[in-house]
């Protein structure tokens, strides 16, 4: 109280003084004639040395100089603070840390036996630049993706325009080169003290890990899966390190560590490298089986996640809920109103990488508008982890999925994808509009177009209002329809995705038309290599909402630069229902909902099926979410999270296990707290 | 004028100001008498006492902190061609660096392109360590900012150094080399080492995939960066891995300083059959490698190596020096801390590899050396001199008395140095007792261990008596005073001349890095070139002295206080310099290719074209060129913009001929012609 006392006097005092030299003159003498005039030649004495002083104080102590003086205390205590954080041992006496798991299993005697390889998922991965705009000059080589991003805040447009890629073509468009940051820095941390890789790798190092038998796999996660191979060659060169490693390590086979996306460019490499070249490595039938003992995909996105979908359609997924997350000023500001997010679709569409992650299987897998497998889930999810055991309570009910009748408001139809309106989004199949989804990928081939619409450039702005009004009025859409719906409003980015990624389920995986490198990230249309020693771990969270189904609406603006559709995010349900804000809720890690992670290793692998053709061993273990107790803890040592799951304790310990030799059953086999095994049993596909 | 007046004038209304503002103040309510003003006054006193030191002192950080972060904002704000705009305001238009302008001649890349960093340049990073390096995981010990040397030198040191007896790490440390280009860009912030060249190689369209920096742990034997870390089986593996993805274009390698002895050695292991090689067969090279364009080889050894083992003094570790003067040469632990410096580096295998190589042969002996005759005048030697004013300067020199005789690498005293060899007395050291008194004052010196400290006063004594030590008996030297290190010296590096290339001995590794005791890969297509620049007083010969401290400091000095006389002269404290890049001596880098290994030879026996790229050292011309453009200092010629242009046209495909051939400005020829050796 007292010092902001005296600043406010210090800094309207000074006022006086600060009217010029000659006032101050004119005062002291004023002031001087007072004091001969009424005290004594003692207390003049005093005064007058008191009336200098505050002379010179007048002169020195101004506001700016109390300003400075803030400053100058905040800096000092600040670094003073900083002195003794720095100087303090790592862990008070008072608040034991717990003992990372690397220690533990250090005294447990484990010890590095497989080289290990990393790869990162979407966004995680550090992008920098090689060659850019004039505006990008000085940029040489420093990161425009991850670490701090100044530099969307410094140059926002001309950062945007560096990370996106051509439209046409999906490479580099002409006169930029960004490219992947190699080595263990591209994912150890995403932004400064926000960590991905970085806890696993210190822990791995604990054990003896070090850059000779720990790889981190970089590769452009904006490209498609087979373009990172044309233009860095990023597949060969895993395949290089893969072999290097294996060779220097005692030919010890790899555990390959696959984050999020980064499951599915490492199927898509599993394929690759054993497909004949020019479009294959040429590792012939038997490499897979030679050089890896383990996949340890985490929060793996088999088959896809809801959340792209919006991200495409209106760029309001938080997919990139990271880059939310860290720079929220600059996606949801309105400074610039919406304009932020169509600069940021435009951008996001451009990145093919992002239609690896559409959901896959279709209405099978997803479920169509009466039906999906998660159905009678209970969002409650809170009640449902107090009660672990319940689930066998809830099997009867849920079970018998024809006498769902009764809850018919209850029961989320997670099977639609989009609908627009919330009543659409839970009426009765009957009662919707019969309608053909084909006229709208018909209607996208006639369109006009229109060029009024500045340089933001969205794909929207081609299409008109009545056919937007059309694709509302078709109110729901399933996971199967929801293609035509995306090709019809992003022609181009489909365009793309079409020729690099499929989204179907195969009927006979034997024909030839699957050797194409586009199927090779589907885990439906494609065969596990025949690699019967090989294991397959699914390592995921659960027990955080995740996003699951949207209500959309019109939205109100007609500018001609803006998103036409947008979240309903008025759309509620009931206090422990699934529907918040436009967005129906499931079991998941908070991106990934469980059936795309579990699915594959829970039943489409499990055994020998069609997928599985040589019957590989999977292993579904499931880590349950848990914030962090305190501040302390950070990010927390038992997160479920997508990307925090990567500094869960468990986690870590099973990895580290595994590369130390464990195998699947040593852990303990299958780890489940979720619905999973339910959920896949309903799913109905030929294995 | 008169409204001032008049407002300070009348009382009541100023008094109520400050009452109103500052209610809780502890000011007593209003009074219409001066009595209350005069009792505020020393209230208020007090208080500017109490600011007085204090709050200048926070008024003055936080002054500067708020001008320092205007001008921060400023700089940042600022258009980034501004500091461009500004040099070339003063100095007139910059000369485009070369990537932009082959770029514009339409270069752009073809073959993939090796790094291989030398010795101290590269980072190293902590991986695992003691109790008092927590918190430095992953974090740089080498390179960067050098942080921790100040936080906790002692630490440090102990982090650094190698087990004595293995060469390898000490227990419960791993320390390991930093991987990927961003290796050795820059050593410190702002310290460019490679980085200059990257980014001219990025303008003509390199990037990650064509480029690859074969980052090492320097500190390691050659051999050993095998044992412990497989990097020579790493660096295959990927040069192979480019090759085969730039469809079949063989690559060109690029050592610098030691790196070039590292390359050497990886030729041999290459094509030499596993285990102890690594099985590419005897066509790897000629198959994978283009051209090899060595920057500042220090092929035959430097002698600032062996004064580095000897007394630590040497600026072997210059850059290290340069960038950190106070730890080096602090006297706040007095030489103390020269001798933590001789312990650690001791215990690096990697120093020892560039011991001069070729003995008397190579680096001349009492009264001879290749290089005898040179004059040392900087200025004159800039000026392009002919053959024959040069052969004219150099009888003018000869006639001299004081004749700088190179050859003796270390001599005790200036007039020992300079006396004809008859003269010398001389007393034989090798069988000399070591003594042992000094075994009981080990404990006294504390825990600062060298093996000075077993040695004794009579093996001190005796190593001064023999007076003068050339580059053959230099090496019993250090057997003598470093015999443990030079045992794993021994093991891994040899710095003989070969008789008999086809001896099976020479297949073992550490023959590999001596180019005088092995042959060049049967690869007739590749080129060999040797860039380095000349015109800097590089070290050549030392005067010592028996230091006169006690026995808990390094015995030897070099004595600064011998100095040639004029200004001229070769000989200034202590240092007898010669031409050369500052580090390593014309003769150690031209000679290889300027006579060793030109046409057939035995050591070259599929006639490699080799070729001497010199580079005239030109200091830069003001503050604002940095460490200059035209440098030929030993790292700074990493920013040469010749040099980089010849990388990148041999890069976008030219050879040794469309460069030009030879470009040479220092006597390397004549003094190559000197040296006598069986080719």
């Amino acid at each position: 109280m007292a010092p902001v006392l005296r600043f406010r006097r210090m800094c309207v005092e000074p006022v006086k003084f600060s009217l010029g030299v000659g006032a101050e003159a004119l005062i002291n003498s004023n002031n001087k004639d007072q004091h001969l005039s009424s005290a004594a030649a003692a207390a003049d004495l005093s005064s007058r040395d008191g009336k200098k002083e505050r002379r010179k104080a007048g002169k020195e102590w101004r506001c700016v100089d109390w300003c400075c003086w803030m400053i100058g205390c905040t800096c000092t205590t600040w670094w003073l603070l900083l002195l003794l954080f720095n100087s303090l041992p790592a862990s008070l006496p008072g608040f034991p840390l717990p003992e990372p798991p690397g220690v533990k299993l250090k005294r447990e005697g484990l010890k590095p036996l497989h080289p290990v390889v990393l790869i990162p998922g979407i966004v995680t991965g550090g992008l920098e630049l090689w060659e850019g705009r004039p505006c990008a000059d000085g940029l040489f080589r420093k990161r425009l993706w991850a670490g701090s991003f100044t530099e969307i805040f410094k140059r926002p447009l001309c950062w945007l325009e560096h990370m996106s890629l051509d439209n046409e073509t999906g490479l580099d468009p002409p006169g930029i080169r960004v490219r992947a940051v190699p080595g263990l820095v591209a994912a150890d941390y995403f932004a400064p003290g926000y960590f991905v890789w970085a806890v696993l790798i210190e822990n791995l190092a604990r054990i003896g890990y070090e850059g000779k038998n720990m790889h981190m796999t970089a590769y452009d996660w904006r490209l498609s899966f087979q373009n990172t191979e044309v233009r860095d060659q990023s597949l060969s060169r895993l395949k290089s390190k893969i072999e290097l490693m294996v060779k220097t390590n005692n030919n010890k086979r790899v555990v390959v560590v696959p984050h999020s996306m980064g499951v599915l460019y490492f199927l898509h490499f599993l394929k690759w490298v054993e497909a004949p070249p020019p479009i294959g490595g040429g590792g012939g039938p038997g490499w897979c089986a030679k050089h890896i003992k383990a996949i340890m995909n985490i929060g793996p996105t088999f088959l896809g996640v809801p959340k792209v979908v919006s991200g495409i359609f209106s760029a309001e997924a938080k997919d990139v809920a990271f880059a939310r997350a860290m720079a929220p000023g600059v996606l949801d500001y309105d400074i610039l109103g919406l304009q932020t997010l169509e600069h940021v679709m435009r951008v996001v569409r451009t990145w093919d990488s992002i239609m690896s992650l559409l959901p896959k299987g279709g209405e099978a897998i997803w479920g169509n508008l009466d039906w999906s497998p998660e159905e009678g889930y209970n969002c409650d999810t809170m009640k449902k982890h107090l009660k672990g055991s319940l689930r066998e309570e809830f099997g009867p009910t849920n079970s018998s999925d024809g006498k769902l009748g009764f809850r018919v408001e209850e029961t989320v139809h997670y099977g639609r994808l989009i609908s627009f309106g919330k009543t659409a989004s839970q009426l009765p199949s009957s009662e919707l509009l019969t309608v053909n989804y084909e006229e709208l990928s018909q209607a996208g081939a006639a369109r006009k177009t229109k060029s009024s619409c500045g340089e933001i450039w969205t794909e929207y702005d081609e299409i008109d209002r009545e056919s937007i009004r059309a694709v509302a009025e078709k109110k729901v859409y399933t996971a199967r329809t929801i293609l035509d719906l995306l090709r019809f409003v992003a022609p181009k980015t489909m365009r793309r995705a079409d020729a690099h990624f499929s989204h179907g389920i195969a009927d006979n995986l034997d024909e030839p038309k699957y050797s194409h490198y586009k199927y090779w990230s589907n885990p439906l249309e494609t065969k596990l290599p025949d690699a019967p020693d090989m294991e397959i771990y699914s390592l995921y969270g659960v027990g955080i909402p995740t996003e699951r189904s949207y209500v959309y609406k019109l939205s109100p603006s007609d500018r001609c630069k803006s998103i036409p559709f947008r979240i309903d995010s008025s759309a509620d349900g009931s206090d422990s229902g699934c529907l918040k804000s436009g967005v129906y809720f499931v079991d998941g890690d908070e991106s990934v909902p469980v059936l795309s992670a579990g699915f594959m290793c829970a039943k489409g692998w499990r055994g020998r099926t069609r997928f599985n053709p040589s019957g590989m061993a999977t292993f579904v273990r499931e880590y349950r979410h848990k914030p962090p107790a305190n501040l302390l803890e950070g990010r927390g040592l038992e997160s479920g999270a997508h990307v925090d799951i990567m500094g869960n304790v468990a986690l870590i310990e099973d990895i580290m296990r595994v590369a130390a030799g464990a195998t699947g059953i040593e852990l303990g086999g299958d780890r489940i707290y979720s619905d999973i095994l339910k959920m896949s049993e309903r799913i109905k596909i030929r294995l | 004028m008169s409204f001032l007046r008049r407002r300070k004038g009348s009382d009541p209304p100023k008094k109520s100001e400050p009452s109103d503002e500052i209610p809780t103040d502890k000011i007593e309510p209003e009074d219409d008498d001066d009595k209350e003003k005069k009792r505020r006054r020393p209230d208020e006193e007090k208080k500017k006492a109490k600011w007085s030191c204090v709050d200048t002192c926070c008024w003055f950080i936080g002054l500067i902190c708020s001008t320092w972060w205007l001008l921060l904002f400023i700089y940042n704000a600022m258009p980034a061609s501004f500091p461009q705009y500004v040099t070339e305001a003063i100095t007139g238009p910059m000369p485009d660096p070369p990537g932009v302008k082959l770029h514009k001649e339409g270069l752009s890349a073809k073959h993939p392109v090796v790094f291989v960093p030398g010795i101290v340049t590269g980072g190293l990073e902590l991986w695992e360590g003691h109790q008092c390096a927590d918190g430095l995981f992953r974090k740089r010990l080498w390179g960067g900012s050098f942080g921790e040397i100040y936080k906790r030198p002692l630490c440090w040191v102990e982090h650094l150094s190698l087990d004595n007896e293995t060469g390898l790490d000490p227990s419960g440390i791993r320390v390991r080399p930093v991987t990927g280009l961003v290796a050795a860009d820059y050593f410190a912030p702002g310290y460019f080492v490679w980085a200059v060249l990257i980014a001219n190689l990025a303008r003509i369209g390199y990037e990650e995939k064509t480029m690859y920096m074969a980052a090492y742990d320097w500190r390691l034997a050659f051999q050993n960066t095998e044992v412990r870390d497989q990097t020579l089986s790493r660096i295959k593996s990927n040069i192979e891995l480019m090759v085969t993805t730039n469809n079949g274009k063989k690559v060109v390698v690029i050592p610098h300083s030691m790196g070039v002895l590292y390359f050497l050695h990886f030729m041999k292991w290459v094509e030499a059959p596993a285990p102890m090689g690594g099985g590419g067969g005897p066509n790897w090279c000629a198959q994978h490698i283009k051209a090899i364009m060595n920057i500042g080889g220090p092929f035959l050894g430097v002698p600032k190596a062996i004064s580095g083992l000897f007394s630590s003094e040497a600026k072997d570790v210059a850059v290290a020096r340069a960038i950190a003067p106070g730890v080096l040469d602090n006297d706040l632990f007095g030489i103390q801390t020269l001798k933590h410096v001789m312990r650690m580096t001791r215990t690096w295998d990697s120093t020892m590899s560039m011991i001069p190589k070729g003995g008397d042969t190579i680096w001349g002996g009492l009264d001879w050396s290749p290089e005898e005759g040179y004059e040392c005048i900087y200025k004159k030697q800039k000026n392009n001199h002919s053959q024959v004013e040069a052969a004219t300067e150099m009888e003018k020199v000869g006639s001299r008395p004081s004749r700088a005789k190179y050859g003796r690498i270390i001599s005790f005293g200036k007039d020992v140095a300079e006396t004809h060899s008859s003269e010398i007395e001389r007393i034989e050291f090798r069988d000399a007792v070591k003594g042992n008194y000094m075994a009981h004052s080990n404990v006294s010196c504390g825990d600062v261990w060298t093996e000075y400290n077993e040695m004794g006063w009579g093996g001190i004594t005796a190593v001064a008596d023999y007076k003068v030590y050339t580059a053959g008996s230099v090496l019993d030297l250090l057997h003598f005073v470093a015999p443990r290190m030079m045992q794993r010296g021994d093991a891994h590096f040899s710095y003989g001349v070969a008789d008999n290339l086809d001896d099976p001995k020479y297949e073992h590794y550490k023959y590999w890095s001596n180019p005088l005791e092995t042959k060049l890969p049967n690869a007739p297509d590749m080129e060999i070139y040797s860039m380095y620049g000349v015109g800097i007083p590089t070290e050549r010969s030392y005067v010592y002295k028996v230091s006169s401290s006690t026995e808990c400091f390094i015995p030897f000095q070099i004595d600064t206080s011998a100095e040639g006389g004029n200004e001229d002269s070769c000989l200034q404290g202590g240092v007898y310099s010669v031409n050369g890049d500052e580090t390593v001596p014309v003769l150690s880098a031209g000679f290889m290719c300027a006579k060793g290994w030109r046409g057939k030879t035995r050591f070259n026996p599929s006639g490699i074209p080799t070729y001497i790229r010199e580079y005239d050292h030109a200091p830069p011309a003001n503050f604002l060129e940095g460490r200059g453009t035209q440098s030929g200092a030993h790292v700074d010629i990493m920013g040469n913009f010749a040099l980089i242009e010849d990388i990148l046209r041999v890069a976008a495909g030219a050879t040794g001929e469309d460069l030009g051939g030879d470009q040479v400005h220092s006597d390397i020829f004549k003094w190559s012609e000197k040296i006598n050796l069986k080719l």
